[in-house]
């Protein structure tokens, strides 16, 4: 009897009070940020590193600057487990909180929020990843991808692969193949690959993995049998884990490998152990915990014990990582391009769109941040919110990530155009209208 | 005291036979209908309705799709992810290829592609039955995922496989696509649930629903009384996936804006399926109950030490509430095996009673 009647009690309290708490925020003279952070479920070994680093990142400005300009950022993270439903409960929960910006990392969710940025007034920043399109600025006002789409990251890796074989004439007639995740963020890069096939007359297998891809056997079954000169892995979380190992098991050149820029983080590679060596990725900046920026991290948050890592220093400054410290910096230099204009308090959307849209990241400005040689510097445009951005290719030598190419250009004359074409159909679904950037200031 | 029919008699047959036969219970839920038709939409923030009520309203549907299939006429289904897909596909299609089509109608149709897929997926149900249909429909799941990953024609051969629903209007009124307002989404939403509870209600009083049970309780003995195996095992089947379809064009349309097939994955199905089970099998009510303890609990859990001030790493809270949702959805089954609804019926007799128990 009893019991009954505290289950009726508990679950009349679970409905009634339920969400009620995410209803109640307050908001100070504060820039907020949320985090949409995936620390727990399949995708944490890749989460985790990416959540620590834009969280000491932010704390690192916090500390040592009280802020951008001396107004405080606050932000707040959400667990969502890179799944999209719990994606979009977070941005709906956060967005009471006044945010100016979102770093959705995950492009499934970048879906989703594309078309909410411009009622919502939240600039959605995808750093190399999200809808290709969407770089086209003069559709997509409010999501911007810089440094680099998918689909320049593709053409850069061609380019390389070209340029291992001996010139680009040479790839005619080899087999490229492409292991990509079975989602929107896999699927990306197939485009472009199919269009460069045709043009350099490579051979092209596309062979799809399933989420969460743990299980991948019958794709290196296919890959053995293929026996291909080059493999471009699109993985994410558990599935580049298990991509390296199967590889390392069915013997495969390493050094043919080249995973994209979210296929290559020390979590990818340590499991498989010495086998993993050689294996290559790309990236837009560089490894490692050599920066100013880092010791700024150590001396300004890890000595404070605020660091996201607590007292293990070890991790800071691996791939993901510093995927996130580049990312909060360009989120936090487009904020401070738009107190330029706007005056040093907190902004709105808008303002900070206008921010992103007039970013112009110069070397010497990364020089003062401690970045010199992390990344390169970029400029956003109006009509280009893809920037300028060059691809890198770095190799794990079985300790660390080491940098083993110049910086590549994208085949932007093949990327463009069909970038265009792209953001006209994407933007017709959503009945955008395209906007005249001459008139932008 | 309250609730007691005393004094209530029934003088015609329509009223002994009437949904809800009790003044109080017509009045209640008269009450609860206002409230959701009225008082939410003015009064709830775009949170509770964009992240809690919209996704409730569209789990309830498809719960009360399942819940007819496997609690009334007991065929076990684990394709309801699949189902979903299928609608939410055919929505998608039917509305990019009929952009003046008003969506209401194209929510019905993709109803109606879903009910024909579900009537081919139900056909192993007339040789196979329990556990092993459950894996035969689960085959539908994986085979129906798979297809619309594969096939660029589903998506209109949109690179990144998305499908994303387009803004319609309605009398004027916007009710898909990212300008819509969550106040429109939601009462387009609650509108089709309570029209599909009601009709849900009337199918399983009457002749169909008693011919489900039939074959539900003792196949063999519905057969020699002359209740068709085929015909009523492809109805349920086909009635649910209807349901289903419409649920899972929702779930793009109205929740989500955007989808692609990950929204539709296994583990869409077995939340649905928990919802039935929790909620109660074989009972309209409880497929709300479900839906409702599955959908409010997580965010519940993840709000809770927000609230009460205690300040934990995300990670360990989402640990947290997967534990202590996962124990009370065993506390639920032990304490009652036959789901949420059978408790509200509990309590409805001890009302009856109360304060005078015997």
């Amino acid at each position: 009897m009893t019991s009954k009647r505290c289950v009726i009690a508990l679950l009349a309290l679970a409905v009634a009070l339920g969400p009620l708490a995410g209803a109640v925020f307050a908001q100070g003279q504060s820039i907020f940020i949320p985090l949409l952070v995936y620390r727990t479920g399949p995708y944490a070994p890749s989460g985790v590193p990416l959540a620590n680093g834009g969280t000491d990142y932010l704390n690192l400005l916090n500390e040592r600057d009280g802020g951008i300009n001396g107004v405080k950022i606050t932000f707040e993270e959400c667990e969502m487990q890179y799944d999209t439903k719990q994606g979009v409960e977070c941005y709906e929960r956060l967005k009471g909180k006044n945010p100016v910006l979102v770093n959705p990392y995950s492009t499934g969710i970048t879906y989703q929020l594309i078309p909410k940025a411009p009622v919502d007034k939240i600039v959605v920043h995808s750093m190399g990843y999200g809808m290709t399109a969407s770089a086209d600025g003069r559709w997509f006002p409010w999501v911007f991808n810089f440094p680099m789409t998918y689909w320049s990251q593709a053409s850069a890796f061609v380019k390389y692969a070209g340029a291992q074989s001996g010139g680009m004439d040479k790839l005619k007639g080899k087999k490229i193949a492409h292991i990509y995740h079975n989602s929107p963020y896999g699927k990306e890069a197939n485009p472009t690959l199919e269009v460069l096939a045709k043009q350099l007359g490579f051979e092209l297998t596309l062979l799809a993995v399933d989420h969460p891809g743990q299980e991948q056997k019958a794709t290196w079954l296919q890959i053995r049998r293929l026996n291909p000169d080059w493999i471009y892995i699109s993985g994410w979380g558990v599935m580049n884990q298990v991509a390296v190992k199967e590889a390392a098991s069915i013997g495969f050149k390493m050094d043919q490998i080249v995973g994209n820029w979210w296929t290559g983080t020390e979590a990818d590679v340590i499991p498989a152990g010495d086998g993993a060596k050689g294996y290559k990725s790309m990236n837009f900046h560089a490894p490692g915990h050599g920066f100013k920026v880092h010791q700024d991290i150590f001396k300004h948050v890890y000595d404070k014990g605020k660091g996201a890592y607590g007292t293990d220093r070890s991790r800071v400054g691996e791939v993901l990582y510093n995927r996130f410290v580049i990312n909060a910096m360009f989120n936090t230099e487009a904020i401070r391009t738009a107190m330029a204009k706007f005056g040093n308090k907190p902004l709105t959307g808008e303002q900070v769109r206008w921010g992103f849209e007039n970013l112009n990241l110069t070397e010497k400005r990364l020089e003062e941040l401690g970045m010199k040689g992390m990344t390169r510097p970029i400029k956003v445009t109006c009509e280009n919110h893809e920037g300028n951005g060059l691809a890198l290719v770095q190799q794990w030598d079985g300790k660390n990530w080491k940098i083993i190419s110049d910086w590549i250009e994208p085949m932007r004359e093949v990327v463009r155009p069909k970038l265009e074409e792209a953001a006209i159909l994407e933007a017709q679904k959503l009945g955008y209208t395209k906007r005249d950037c001459s008139k932008e200031m | 005291m309250i609730y007691r029919e005393a004094g209530q008699f029934k003088t015609t047959y329509a009223a002994d036979q009437a949904i809800f036969p009790i003044v109080q219970d017509r009045v209640f839920v008269a009450l609860v209908a206002l409230a959701a038709f009225v008082a939410v939409p003015f009064w709830a923030s775009e949170y509770w309705l964009q992240a809690i009520l919209i996704p409730f309203l569209i789990y309830a549907l498809a719960a009360l799709g399942l819940n007819l299939l496997t609690g009334y006429a007991g065929q076990l289904s684990l394709g309801t992810g699949g189902f979903m897909a299928v609608g939410a596909y055919a929505a998608f299609k039917i509305t990019t290829a009929f952009p003046a089509l008003n969506i209401f109608l194209v929510f019905l149709l993709s109803g109606l592609v879903a009910a024909c897929v579900g009537l081919v997926f139900g056909i192993p149900s007339l040789r196979i039955k329990g556990f092993y249909l459950a894996v035969a429909t689960l085959a539908s799941q994986f085979f129906l995922i798979w297809l619309f990953n594969k096939v660029g024609w589903f998506v209109n051969y949109a690179p990144s496989g998305t499908i994303t629903a387009p803004p319609r209007t309605v009398l004027g009124l916007m009710v898909t696509g990212p300008q819509s307002s969550a106040e429109a989404r939601y009462l387009v939403a609650l509108g089709f649930v309570v029209l599909f509870a009601f009709v849900a209600k009337n199918l399983v009083r009457g002749r169909v629903g008693r011919s489900w049970m039939a074959i539900r309780d003792r196949d063999i003995a519905a057969e020699i009384i002359g209740v068709r195996p085929l015909r009523t095992k492809l109805l349920a089947f086909g009635v649910s996936s209807f349901y289903c379809g419409i649920a899972g064009a929702e779930l793009v349309f109205l929740y989500l804006g955007s989808a692609e097939t990950l929204a539709f994955d296994i583990n869409l199905s077995f939340l649905v399926l928990f919802m039935v089970i929790i909620g109660g099998l074989g009972s309209v009510l409880g497929s709300f109950l479900g839906a409702a303890f599955i959908v409010l609990v997580p965010i519940f859990l993840t709000n809770a030490p927000h609230a009460l001030g205690v300040n934990m790493p995300v990670a360990l809270q989402k640990q947290i509430e997967l534990m202590v949702f996962g124990g009370l959805i065993v506390f639920f089954l032990i304490v009652e095996p036959h789901g949420l609804a059978r408790l509200w019926h509990i309590t409805k007799e001890k009302l009856r009673l109360w304060p005078f128990p015997h």
